[in-house]
């Protein structure tokens, strides 16, 4: 281990976040400076701030610890001005698509008539809502809180990797990561240019007014939560609080003519809009499945009817779905007559028979994916997979190509992380968070994920994901 | 602006305060239990702790006899003992989770540095001659908390359920402190009683009441005006006189300053106890019994809390006929007898 941080960091040919770019000197030539052992005491320090704030470690194994957090790694992801600036454009075209889309297949389907995405593929599609048909939203806006999770390639080129139009979380620790590098090296950041992110709670608070039933003019928002038992819970409280709205549970709301309220102790409260951490399966026991427990029964009544608003808007999983992601570049140019900003990863669509063909050629090189499985279930990684494996996959593909696409084996960038035995390259991803009311607003970085474990690529904090602070310079 | 309080919030910072009071207080108790452990007649006395707490069944269900170590262990650091300190902090803990959107970071980060505190105690710190470090370490850790919310926590509603936990469970310890030892001090005697002057001091100590009594009473400590003291004191802050003071103040703000009509149940009971307080010497409290006019009090402060239940948590009222014993306030026949 060196003596100075980034003594002998080697990123192993990989492209790398920190060196690669040039506007990156002032933090590499800083960072150079700190004696390891130092940086070291101050990551502790740091962590035992985190301790009493309730939020745990897996260096503390606490069996009853329902706080989880992405672990913390203190040396910070940086994109310069003009990939910033990149990013944000692509995203907000990315979400402005996403919405149009929305709204087209919840109404004129013209799409689908168009035949740009198959139609059995949305109409089939479990996360297709029927229900939503003919609604109107206001301003059009179903996904007013996008996650986009974005890579980067061997060229150092970003590329999108799946869009959450659910309910995607995340962004608490993304302000939790600044502040506990504010408090624990203001060294770092002092005079860089940083871009601000304290913004989140005031442009989240703005859109939850903006989508408000027509005619509310000082409308009710709430937050709804599973409850404390959600790994998501601190970050539920953290929205709630910095947008200064109630944080309720199901139990807390009841709805009477079609109307939402919520409990309170001078008797039932109105509520206008609903920002709500649970997904659509769970909302209304009337509605959707009848044995939830989190959700108000009767709430889609009120909804349907224009009572009440919901954040992101039912129905918005069609849109996100792994089977829909691959024609999203196709998506972007159909309505908005554009050049995608940020690319997807390179994807074969099966059931497409060049693609179907390209692939079958090249098994050995390519990831297939099956398009209905989430959490990485039938993937076949080309590469990595025997002689029998590749003949499996290559029987599914023949029997069902409509259930496949393919991608290439990605190089993701790596950024130097404080591991055991030192500062090492691990590799991450970056998820923006856009949020959209009347207008589309990106917060400048977003979530950069850490695989801890060398060489995995897996930045999901159940399988040894972390986090670091990321920043936007100028 | 009016913000809105969610009868459940209001439930768990009503709840969140009991136990951080509960907490302190227990500390209090097993404090001055310690010191009495040390008087020259070497008695112990451990037990009145158990039968203070009415847990004679859940501790003998695990311990054989009530040694100082075992009821130590039971109300200390005893996870399953829902009336044990641990119990109380975290209790109080987990409510301040759901009240994390309400309660300033501060408090919340400061219950959690006394709950990692709580579980990391050992064996040790409870031998004699620690304990005692121990238990003041505990109190100045809810005074902390105390502290940090009366400095940092905003004033609305919720404030007032705070206060109205805080002060009921107050006025509830209380009267288990003074319960507890003036039966001790006085049982096969009279109040003429020879004067173990050394333990009062250390009950109104353990109260943080001695040299407020002495200000009161320059001279001449007797059990009764100690007694009178913790419960009829205008001035001193945990005397059941100032703390129903208190609950009274929360429950008029809730109503003048938040439009909150339903507590006018919760007042009315409040109201009754306070006259029957007032219009007592304690020379009556005596004579009829110390012990039965503080298991009177204790009944009509759980009444308050269950009606208070009703009133803002959106409990269902109790069922007709349930307004007996513990359920309700006592029926108006006792006060009477008191009263003789």
């Amino acid at each position: 281990m060196g003596t100075f941080l980034l003594d002998g960091y080697d990123p192993q040919g990989f492209y790398c976040e920190l060196l690669r770019s040039p506007d990156n000197a002032l933090l590499r030539d800083r960072l150079a400076a700190i004696p390891t052992a130092d940086f070291k005491e101050r990551v502790l320090g740091a962590e035992q701030a985190l301790y009493n704030l309730g939020i745990t470690f897996t260096v503390y194994s606490d069996k009853n610890a329902i706080d989880r957090i992405l672990p913390f790694d203190a040396i910070p992801r940086v994109l310069s001005a003009a990939e910033w600036q990149h990013i944000e454009r692509g995203v907000t075209q990315r979400v402005t698509a996403l919405n149009l889309l929305l709204d087209d297949l919840y109404h004129e389907q013209k799409i689908l008539r168009d035949g740009v995405i198959p139609a059995d593929l949305v109409l089939g599609n479990s996360n297709f809502r029927p229900a939503m048909r003919g609604l109107a939203v206001r301003h059009k806006a179903y996904v007013n809180i996008c996650g986009i999770d974005i890579i980067r390639d061997g060229q150092g080129t970003f590329r999108v990797l799946e869009d959450n139009a659910r309910t995607p979380s995340g962004v608490s620790y993304v302000i939790e990561n600044r502040h506990t590098m504010l408090r624990s090296f203001p060294d770092l950041l002092d005079g860089i240019g940083l871009r601000g992110i304290d913004d989140y709670g005031m442009q989240l608070g703005a859109a939850m007014r903006e989508i408000a039933p027509v005619g509310c003019s000082d409308p009710q928002i709430v937050l709804l939560s599973p409850g404390v038992y959600n790994s998501a819970y601190f970050e539920h409280v953290f929205l709630a609080r910095e947008m200064g709205v109630p944080l309720v549970e199901g139990r807390d709301l009841v709805v009477a003519d079609d109307r939402v309220y919520m409990r309170t102790i001078g008797g039932p409260r109105r509520v206008d809009v609903i920002y709500r951490r649970i997904n659509d399966d769970f909302l209304d026991p009337e509605a959707f499945r009848p044995d939830s427990q989190l959700g108000v029964a009767g709430l889609m009544r009120a909804y349907y009817r224009g009572n009440v608003a919901l954040a992101n808007a039912i129905g918005t999983g069609v849109a996100d779905d792994k089977a829909v992601y691959a024609y999203m570049p196709r998506v972007i140019r159909y309505y908005l007559d554009e050049a995608p900003v940020l690319l997807n990863v390179e994807t074969h669509i099966c059931r497409e028979k060049e693609s179907l063909r390209y692939t079958l050629d090249r098994l050995d090189q390519l990831v297939v994916k099956p398009v209905g499985e989430a959490g990485g279930y039938g993937i076949t990684i080309g590469p990595k997979a025997s002689r029998a494996e590749l003949d499996e996959c290559r029987a599914k593909l023949l029997a069902d190509p409509s259930n496949y696409v393919s991608q290439p084996c990605i190089d993701l960038s790596v950024a130097p992380t404080l591991v055991n035995g030192g500062v090492k390259p691990r590799h991450v991803d970056l998820r923006p968070f856009a949020i959209t009311g009347s207008k589309t607003w990106v917060l400048p970085g977003g979530l950069t994920r850490v695989a801890l474990r060398e060489g995995s690529l897996i930045v999901n904090s159940s399988q040894g994901g972390g986090s670091k602070d990321t920043w936007v310079l100028g | 602006m009016d913000n809105p309080l969610l009868a459940r919030y209001a439930e768990c910072i009503f709840w969140l305060a009991r136990s951080v009071e509960r907490a302190e207080n227990l500390a209090r108790i097993l404090e001055v239990n310690e010191t009495f452990s040390r008087d020259r007649s070497g008695s112990h006395n451990w037990l009145s702790i158990v039968q203070l707490n009415t847990d004679e069944e859940a501790f003998f269900a695990k311990h054989r006899a009530a040694s100082a170590e075992n009821v130590i262990r039971f109300y200390l650091t005893d996870a399953d003992n829902p009336t044990s300190i641990v119990s109380a902090v975290t209790n109080a803990r987990e409510n301040a989770r759901t009240l994390r959107p309400l309660v300033s970071t501060e408090m919340w980060v400061q219950l959690n540095i006394t709950y990692n505190r709580m579980i990391s105690i050992n064996p040790g710190e409870l031998a004699p001659g620690n304990l005692s470090q121990l238990l003041t370490e505990i109190k100045e850790a809810c005074q902390t908390f105390t502290g940090i919310t009366e400095g940092t926590f905003y004033r609305d509603q919720a404030w007032c359920f705070y206060r109205l936990g805080r002060y009921i469970e107050r006025a509830d310890q209380t009267t288990r402190l003074l319960d507890n030892k003036y039966y001790i001090l006085t049982k096969g005697a009279g109040t003429d009683a020879p004067l173990e002057v050394g333990q009062w001091h250390a009950v109104l100590r353990s109260a943080s009441g001695y040299h407020a009594f002495r200000r009161v009473h320059s001279s001449d400590l007797t059990p009764a005006r100690v007694a009178a003291f913790l419960l009829f004191n205008p001035a001193f802050p945990r005397s059941v006189h100032l703390c129903l003071r208190e609950v009274q103040n929360a429950l008029t703000e809730l109503k003048s300053r938040y439009a909150l009509r339903s507590g006018n149940d919760v007042a009315e009971g409040l109201d009754q106890l306070r006259a029957i307080l007032g219009a007592r010497t304690i020379e009556q409290v005596i004579a009829g019994g110390l012990h039965e006019f503080i298991d009177f009090i204790q009944r009509y402060l759980i009444a308050i809390t269950i009606r208070l239940s009703t009133a803002f948590f959106g409990h269902e009222p109790e069922p007709e006929g349930a307004e007996q014993g513990y359920l309700g306030f006592p029926p108006v026949a006792y006060s009477s007898q008191i009263q003789s």
